[in-house]
């Protein structure tokens, strides 16, 4: 496997995509620094490429312990999502806006 | 063959849609692009052999969490052009680090190799017989049942978490006060009633019915158009 020229796909295919996708997502974080709600997306897509490593390697081991891992990743993300947008809301009720850099207003 | 096609396919709408997401003048737009994303990544999924997690990655992510984010998105009323401001100027810093970032990883999977005995080392064997979520299910509700649990107690704890953040009530709004209603002194005695016997009988004291109104004296008006 790993063999570009033949067109079978392996487990190197799976992780050079999960790979982009992790480096789009902190090249996100660093784009859209203002912005909270792409922020919280990006962070999606960080967890997402993490999903595709373990589902990757699940199917290249045939272990489904990888699965499992991903099924409680997905539960995490979603929660922080839920989470982190709830405090998205409510920040935004007292402040009248999202920017991130007003946030280190909360301290002292 | 098809397989791979199809594998092509769906990373290359993943990651240009990824692109998008972090791109994307509107935050809408994101949002979209960003379902748009998980359902290839569920495409992928299905390619290597996760049918169950694909299907719940739709469900979940698609279904609840993406549209999630763009409630919040449509919701508030966000000046997303202010802040878009810094965008020129954080876009070398952050592909820089990106740039770093994947030359990292592609010196990772250039040089790594399988450990002789990772196969003896597999926690969970899928079963050759069996469906991929009927695999999971019999694993997941045995040998990983704390972690389950534990996952139940994340999304209870997050549950009640983004509704006590996120819940506010109004200081004039008028509600029913069952504490204060029920303890409201005189006003009901209990009385013990034998089965069968009514209530005029035992002569419970009630409050007195209000004085039957006399029916109004009907009136003949002939002054109004008559109808007789």
């Amino acid at each position: 496997m790993g063999d570009i020229t033949d067109m079978t796909i392996g487990l190197s295919h799976f992780l050079t995509v999960a790979a982009i996708l992790f480096v789009l997502g902190i090249f996100g974080i660093f784009l859209n620094r203002k912005n909270v709600i792409v922020i919280l997306m990006s962070v999606e897509l960080i967890l997402l490429s993490v999903n595709l490593n373990l589902v990757a390697f699940s199917a290249h081991l045939n272990d489904l312990a990888g699965q499992v891992f991903t099924m409680f990743i997905l539960t995490v993300a979603a929660a922080e999502a839920a989470i982190g947008l709830a405090i998205l809301v409510v920040y935004f009720r007292n402040r009248g806006s999202i920017e991130v850099e007003d946030i280190s207003t909360l301290k002292g | 063959m098809i397989a791979a096609l199809a594998f092509y396919a769906f990373a290359a709408v993943l990651i240009g849609s990824a692109v998008m997401v972090v791109t994307s003048r509107n935050p809408v737009h994101s949002v979209l692009f960003l379902i748009l994303a998980f359902f290839n990544a569920a495409g992928l999924f299905l390619l290597a052999g996760a049918e169950f997690l694909a299907m719940i990655l739709v469900i979940v992510y698609v279904g609840a969490v993406a549209v999630l984010f763009l409630f919040v998105v449509m919701m508030l009323d966000i000046d997303f052009a202010r802040l878009r401001e810094g965008f020129q100027r954080y876009a070398p810093v952050g592909a820089l680090i990106g740039l770093v970032l994947l030359v990292q990883l592609v010196m990772v999977m250039i040089g790594w190799s399988t450990a002789p005995g990772a196969m003896a080392l597999r926690l969970n064997e899928a079963p050759a017989d069996v469906a991929n979520a009927e695999a999971l299910g019999r694993i997941l509700y045995t040998d990983y049942i704390y972690l389950f649990q534990g996952c139940g107690l994340i999304l209870l704890v997050a549950m009640i978490g983004a509704i006590v953040l996120t819940l506010r009530d109004k200081p004039n709004s008028k509600r029913q006060n069952i504490a204060e209603q029920i303890a409201r002194a005189g006003s009901v005695t209990n009385v013990a009633v034998p089965t069968g016997a009514g209530l005029k009988q035992l002569g419970i004291r009630r409050p007195p019915l209000p004085e039957e109104a006399a029916p109004k004296p009907i009136e003949h008006h002939h002054g109004h158009g008559g109808h007789h």
